[in-house]
């Protein structure tokens, strides 16, 4: 196995493993805001924008992967 | 998906510096942006024209909602934060036109962005609560929590960069996939979702912005 053959299997472990737990997270923050806008309509607009905020902070995660697969692909430190 | 995303794509050379695509956009975004709200608001009057109209709903709707999150008087704030918005909002949409591409999906824009908010969230902080008070609050609980404190400061800056840059590039890079795939037509609908996904980045982007600077100045917890 070469550098770039490792780089590639292990671009897409994180990207997929990466993007496995942000998945479920936001699926949870989402159900959560969901069943309190049904409880609460009238505070719809609290809610969603607070989880606009959080479905960003959680989707960070996600990027970081996919920002650490980008590197791994197109500048590896370890190919010349 | 012939270039890298981390390469810049150089058009043209001023001296010894070279001119990035996501340059050339930004100064005609920002021509765009200086010449509409110069006409719009030269002659700013009372009873207002069409255009003024619609200036006037778009930046008091944004001062609302900044206003929403940081419980406190907006309008110190808002020529940076109303800016941020309305130029993030413009050029994530950059590719609708025809060969425009958006310059935050390349990283040096969100990291000129990132750099700003930075500053300018100390900027402020210094600024209401005065140095001594400012640099108080980071010892707050207590000391031992400073470094973490720091780091946090830190992080959160560069997560608000890669944020707007992975989304911004994934999404020309998942299209792109899609074209070599699927051919021609069903891209379409990935190019509406990149309006959503552009808007909402613009908006969380600000929000951020917004509730870090709230939370230097005192008016917020975050």
């Amino acid at each position: 196995m070469t550098i770039e053959m490792i780089s590639i299997i292990g671009a897409a472990l994180a990207v997929s493993f990466g993007s496995l737990a942000p998945a479920f997270a936001e699926g949870r923050a989402i159900a959560a805001a969901m069943e309190a806008i049904a409880r609460q309509p009238e505070a719809a607009g609290t809610v969603s924008r607070t989880l606009f905020v959080g479905l960003a902070m959680i989707e960070t995660m996600a990027i970081y992967c996919l920002v650490i697969a980008l590197l791994l692909l197109y500048a590896n430190p370890f190919i010349n | 998906m012939e270039t890298s995303p981390l390469a810049p794509e150089i058009l043209f050379f001023i001296g010894p510096v070279g001119i990035d695509r996501a340059v050339v956009t930004t100064w005609v975004i920002m021509l765009l942006l200086l010449a509409l709200s110069a006409v719009a608001m030269r002659h700013g009057r009372a009873r207002a024209g069409a255009l003024q109209s619609a200036f006037e709903i778009l930046v008091d709707s944004i001062s609302k909602q900044i206003e929403e999150v940081m419980r406190r008087d907006p309008w110190p704030f808002m020529p940076l934060l109303g800016t941020l918005f309305i130029f993030l909002a413009v050029a994530n949409m950059a590719a609708i036109i025809p060969g425009g591409k958006p310059p935050t999906s390349h990283l040096e824009t969100p990291a000129a962005l990132a750099v700003i908010v930075f500053f300018s969230v100390h900027y402020y902080g210094i600024k209401t609560k005065g140095l001594r008070r400012y640099l108080r609050h980071y010892l707050e609980p207590n000391p031992f929590m400073l470094p973490l404190t720091v780091l946090s400061e830190l992080t959160r800056i560069f997560s608000l960069m890669v944020r707007l840059f992975g989304n911004m590039m994934s999404h020309e890079f998942i299209i792109a996939i899609i074209l070599f795939l699927a051919g021609l037509f069903l891209p379409i609908p990935f190019l509406l979702l990149g309006i959503l996904v552009g808007l909402i980045q613009a908006y969380i982007f600000t929000i951020l912005a917004a509730v870090y600077i709230g939370a230097a100045v005192g008016s917020i917890e975050a």
